[in-house]
């Protein structure tokens, strides 16, 4: 194969695998919210939050890791805020996530505009070559020359599947998903589980959006996001509530994506209108193709009443 | 009942930030009205303390309606900035009042914010987006005393209170073309553009002519990422042409930050700016930026209304009458030669000798 058609190809793969990372923080997390059934549609707006703080404890302090604790804080009580409206006061999952992405997009864009002001960069994190491996030819520059955030994002996946099926706690989120009144018989706190999971699901969107604001773009701008907590959302339907599945659907999406920003560059003559769509028309295509409701936690989008069921 | 109040403190708390932040409507720049404010969302985001005299004479009231903030580092920031300047000239804030909306991405809200200025009577609303025109064309039927300015767009709808002006963003796209033709030794170099409409694809097409008209050598490539706000997606597309082997790249929209942060990351990868003067972002590798200076198209409008013409004028800011004007950075140290080239082709194209394509 040609010298430059393979250098394309490792080009759009080392791409496609950072543009998947916010997706996967984000994703990984909704999906241990979703399955102890609460429907988290906030996740854009703690995105945004958690964007702004890990840009902010940057920017202020100059360490990469202030930003990344900051943004988990801030994470953590748009989760708490969350699980207070959706789980304490059973307000209706939907709405009450849409009003969060609205407050979180507010919130992030206000306190930019009163403590920054005008887009500024930062030093975020570099990208880490491991020694040996980042030396393998093509491999090497698409597994083993990347920064932080990948790597945990991808670690994730394993660690998240591990938590959910073979330990007793994912059992018990589980349970609670499925049949939250059954698991209340037997003892297991329904609101101490769905509390947690958000609030975890919360900080894992901080982390996607500290991904974005100081791993991808060095940068917070409002709404940095555009829309990839919504995207982050879809993904969890695409991938069954399984995290082998949400992999693949970040993939696909991140992999349309970094092939339709180099079509050009490739010399491929397309209209760009056309283009912009592709990865939208392949997710939903392949949404359509791969669903599959029978994975769906029989309980998601239902506040728990202790007695009615 | 537990429902309905979590639903609506949620509404309640989004809104009341959502309004202030997303939204703010301010009084600008060192805020004090002369008059208690009642522009519209203002309750929750203005703290302008009204200390301020009344001056002698009626203030000239601007009020500007905009798609994203006074700071973006482009097209909005380039019409406040010209705000400012007219506001300096005029004699400070007694003399001359801005009120601002920004962050108008959605059309009815900017509508609604346009309605209401038009309401308060001021002298001039300036709605600052192509996509605000079918607003203005109504609105300003219903408010003919009220002199109404959009752009960019070449289009009064023939009525009397209604001014138009863009920007002829193909003339200094053609001589940021003719430079970056120079400065680049790869002799490849990327484009990074929001979506292919307005001045976006004059400034690109203008820099695509001056670069191939310089050195037909050079490969310049084009990416759409489709979106002016999406930053991630700008980064990646600027990433995509420097692994390409492109050392010089430019691009339009407020989402070009990210490009620039790309060019910035890559250590020796140039860029060219348009809009505003983007040197701020990257000291060392902004070569050029195309800055557009509104105050030749306000300094017409606002006599023009003084005099008690309240519109009917279109506008263009060109390299000839001084509105649009190359700023090279003083940080970067371009070739004598080069910088040469640059001259020459404005002055090319001042004088007509250089026929830029839109």
């Amino acid at each position: 194969m040609n010298e430059a058609v393979l250098a394309t190809i490792v080009a759009i793969a080392a791409a496609s695998l950072r543009l998947a990372t916010p997706y996967l923080f984000a994703s990984i997390g909704e999906m241990f919210a979703q399955r102890s059934g609460v429907l988290n549609l906030g996740v854009d707006g703690i995105m945004l939050v958690g964007a702004f703080a890990a840009f902010y404890g940057t920017l202020t302090t100059g360490s990469v890791w202030v930003g990344v604790a900051v943004a988990m804080v801030a994470g953590l009580a748009m989760g708490l805020l969350m699980s207070v409206i959706s789980v304490t006061l059973k307000a209706e999952q939907g709405i009450s996530g849409i009003g969060l992405s609205l407050f979180g997009l507010g919130l992030s864009s206000l306190l930019f505009k009163v403590l920054v002001g005008t887009v500024k960069t930062v030093d975020g994190f570099r990208p880490i070559h491991i020694p040996l491996l980042s030396d393998l030819p093509y491999l090497g520059d698409i597994f083993f020359s990347q920064n932080l955030t990948v790597y945990v994002a991808f670690l994730l996946v394993p660690v998240s599947w591990y938590v959910l099926e073979r330990t007793p706690w994912g059992l018990t989120v589980r349970a609670v998903g499925q049949n939250p009144a059954a698991a209340d018989t037997l003892g297991v706190n329904v609101t101490v589980v769905r509390y947690l999971c958000v609030c975890l699901g919360a900080v894992l969107a901080g982390l996607a959006g500290a991904a974005l604001s100081i791993a991808s773009v060095n940068l917070f701008q409002e709404n940095l996001t555009a829309g990839a907590g919504y995207i982050a959302v879809a993904l969890v339907y695409f991938g069954g509530w399984r995290p082998v599945g949400i992999l693949m659907g970040a993939l696909l999406f991140s992999t349309v994506t970094a092939i339709q920003l180099r079509m050009q560059v490739l010399g491929i003559e397309m209209p760009s209108d056309f283009a912009v769509m592709l990865p939208y028309v392949l997710t939903i295509v392949a949404l359509t193709f791969s669903a599959n409701r029978a994975r769906q936690p029989a309980a998601l989008n239902q506040p728990f009443e202790r007695g009615v069921a | 009942m537990k429902i309905r109040t979590s639903l609506m403190a949620t509404a309640a708390l989004s809104l009341i930030v959502v309004a202030c932040g997303n939204a703010a409507t301010t009084s600008a720049p060192a805020s004090s009205t002369p008059e208690p404010s009642t522009a519209p969302a203002s309750e929750a985001a203005s703290t302008a303390p009204e200390v301020t005299p009344a001056p002698a004479a009626e203030p000239f009231r601007v009020a500007v309606i905009m798609p994203s903030s006074t700071t973006d580092l482009a097209f909005s920031q380039s019409m406040y900035a010209a705000l400012v300047a007219e506001q300096e000239k005029a004699g400070g804030e007694a003399n001359f009042e801005i009120k601002f909306t920004e962050n108008m991405f959605n059309v009815p809200d900017a509508q609604a914010a346009i309605r209401d200025y038009a309401s308060q009577g001021f002298d001039l609303v300036v709605a600052h987006g192509s996509q605000y025109g079918a607003g203005v064309e109504e609105i300003a039927k219903d408010f003919p005393e009220v002199s109404f300015a959009w752009g960019t767009d070449v289009n009064t709808f023939g009525l009397p209170n209604v001014f138009a002006y863009t920007a002829a963003a193909e003339e200094g796209g053609y001589v940021n073309g003719v430079l970056a033709a120079l400065v680049s030794t790869t002799k490849k170099i990327g484009v990074t553009g929001p979506v292919e409409v307005g001045d976006a694809k004059t400034y690109i097409d203008g820099f695509t002519q001056g670069v191939t008209a310089t050195d037909p050598s050079i490969k310049v490539s084009k990416t759409w990422t489709g979106s002016f706000s999406d930053v991630a997606a700008m980064t990646e597309a600027a990433k995509a042409h420097i692994t390409a082997g492109a050392d010089v790249l430019t691009g339009s929209s407020q989402s070009v930050v990210g490009s620039i942060g790309a060019a910035k990351d890559a250590g020796n990868v140039l860029w060219f700016g348009t809009q505003s003067d983007q040197v701020s972002l990257a000291p060392t590798l902004v070569v050029a930026s195309q800055v557009y200076d509104w105050t030749v198209v306000l300094d017409d409008i606002i006599t023009k209304i003084q005099s008690g013409t309240l519109g009917g004028e279109i506008y263009t800011l060109k390299l000839e009458n001084g509105g649009l004007k190359i700023a090279y950075n003083s940080g970067y140290a371009l070739a004598a030669d080069a910088k040469a080239a640059g001259d020459k082709a404005i002055a090319d194209i001042t004088s007509g000798a250089v026929t830029v394509t839109p």
